[in-house]
């Protein structure tokens, strides 16, 4: 594997990233990190070790208490319409349809009625849930409502998407088929995606990048490359050459920080 | 020898089975306890006792009179007015105390303190500020039923998942949008069930208020009866407050049981 320093143009880049919870828990120490565009960044590391602060500081949501994030060249000083965020836990209203959860984020820029239902029911169509708008989050299986919860980071149309362990609330014949559809889809819509995962093989699988944290607090121990032609069928990806290698090679680097 | 087993087995299965049948239905527990009270007072053991079929007669009695319709105007308006204030004030501070730490550490000590507080004590010293008259029996209600209001909708607001707020924010949400898009609805069940124990601390509180002053509206009825000792009107105005109270709660619950349809899908 080469360590590729320039994959294309670089959208994000968090600088000397820093996080310290109530003063004493340090979280995160010193992330560097370049993110490049219309590509897909892993974040894999132990249990802890600042995963989702990392993610949280990224989509605006915390502060850092060190550093900066910079997103097309300005520093970022909360959300912003240019990265939307997947939630582990979903976070879907649970008194509102599928349809009114996907519409939520065009309903809060003002959005008119009419304009935001048509966008919603594309990308709930293109998330494979046509048929279910007007259903109640409690009435969809986990895949579904993660499902829901794409669709409307979908909707506000942003270059960078960030999840926060999208796959790891469904069993595993669901991720399976989430992580397919989800490059499916990343093939059509052109996005930056970070992403958080606890899963290596998920990470090869998906990822362009590899960013590795160390356990608490999380610096970056390692990045990794995967040269994995994504190009062909969703279906050949793992059995290329070099897969079970490089997860092999990242679980070595990884298996230190982990009791 | 036997056979006087065997009778006394039968009383037994039919104690039993009384008991029983007084266990699963109200009306007939309500129906026998209804002749017991009859007997009790037409035996005439107590004066402070008349038999039921008395206080049915002072019943319509009490209808008839403009005291009693007064009395009835007056307490559904000072129960209203008060309880009205107590959700419209109670819910924005239970809000306000749910998302500020600062408005909870200066507020919190005192809503805590007034919901176990003895209130009926503190009416007396309401009647020289508000008189005698609405508006301290208002001020009464309010003292009964705002502080719940205010614990409840805050329970309800801190309990709002982190990542409903945080996603508000991702979509670019105003403070204002997340309260009343996520933070209300989603503390919503907490925010009626608050709703449905004020009122029936309303309802405390405009009788108790009423009676403690004691001059006016049922409190003024309870006093002149009882002055007079017209025990059947005094009865009947009880059974009247008892059923107007049931039928208010009873409303409410079937209110709640509505709108609060979702409080189990979260
Ligand atoms: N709001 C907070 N206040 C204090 N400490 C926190 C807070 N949020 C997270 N932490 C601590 O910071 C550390 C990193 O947390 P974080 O959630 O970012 O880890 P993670 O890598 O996402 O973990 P997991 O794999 O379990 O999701 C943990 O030790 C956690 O206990
Ligand atoms: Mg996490």
């Amino acid at each position: 594997m080469k360590k590729v320093g320039g994959l294309s143009d670089i959208i994000l880049k968090t600088e000397g990233v820093g996080v310290t919870y109530q003063e004493s828990i340090v979280a995160l120490k010193n992330v560097s990190l370049n993110v490049p565009t219309a590509k897909l960044t892993a974040i894999l590391g132990p249990s802890g070790c600042g995963k989702t602060t990392l993610l949280k500081v990224i989509a605006g949501l915390i502060e850092p208490t060190k550093g900066k994030v910079i997103v097309g060249g300005k520093e970022i000083i909360g959300p912003g319409p240019d990265r939307a965020l997947v939630f582990q836990d979903f976070a879907l209203l649970p008194w509102a349809t599928v349809l009114q959860n996907v519409a939520f984020g065009l309903r809060a820029r003002g959005v008119p009625k009419k304009e935001r239902e048509e966008t919603s029911l594309h990308y709930i169509r293109q998330v494979g849930l046509l048929g279910f708008e007007d259903k109640y989050p409690h009435q969809l299986s986990g895949g579904m409502r993660q499902r829901t919860g794409l669709a409307r980071a979908l909707t506000i149309n942003s270059d960078i998407l960030l999840m926060d362990e999208p796959f790891s609330a469904v069993d595993e014949q669901m991720r399976r088929k989430l992580q397919e559809d989800l490059l499916k889809l990343l093939k059509i819509e052109s996005k930056t995606v970070i992403f958080v995962t606890h899963s290596i093989e998920e990470a090869v699988y998906l990822a362009d990048q590899v960013v590795i944290l160390s356990g608490r607090p999380g610096s970056i121990a390692d990045i990794v490359y995967p040269e994995i032609d994504r190009l062909g069928e969703v279906d050949l990806i793992r059995r290329q050459p070099g897969y079970i290698e490089l997860v092999d090679e990242i679980w070595s680097s990884l298996k230190r920080y982990v009791e | 020898m036997l056979n006087s087993d065997l009778s006394k087995f039968k009383t037994l299965i039919q104690l039993f089975a009384f008991g029983k049948l007084m266990r699963t239905s109200p009306f007939w527990s309500l129906i026998f306890w209804a002749g017991v009270w009859e007997l009790i007072g037409q035996m005439g053991w107590m004066d402070l006792l008349p038999p039921l079929s008395g206080i049915w007669f002072a019943f319509a009695e009490l209808l008839e009179q403009s005291a009693f319709w007064d009395a009835f105007a007056m307490t559904a308006r000072t129960f209203s007015i008060g309880l009205g204030l107590s959700i419209v004030v109670g819910i924005p501070i239970g809000i306000l105390i749910g998302i500020s730490k600062r408005a909870d550490k200066i507020l919190s000590i005192w809503v805590n303190l007034f919901l176990s507080a003895p209130i009926t004590a503190v009416i007396p010293a309401l009647m020289p500020i508000l008189g005698i008259g609405d508006a301290t029996v208002i001020a009464t209600v309010i003292l009964f039923s705002i502080w719940v209001v205010i614990i409840d909708t805050q329970a309800g607001v801190t309990h709002v998942k982190d990542s409903l707020v945080e996603m508000g924010r991702i979509f670019g949400c105003s403070r204002l949008n997340i309260i009343f898009w996520i933070v209300i609805p989603a503390a919503m069940p907490e925010i009626i069930t608050g709703v449905r124990l004020s009122v029936v601390r309303a309802v405390k509180g405009v009788i108790v208020g009423q009676i403690v002053i004691a001059l006016i509206g049922f409190g003024g009825l309870f006093n002149t009866y009882l002055s007079y000792f017209l025990m059947e009107r005094f009865w009947a105005l009880i059974i009247v407050v008892f059923i107007m109270s049931f039928t208010i709660i009873g409303l409410v619950e079937l209110l709640e049981r509505r709108i609060a349809f979702y409080a189990n899908t979260r």
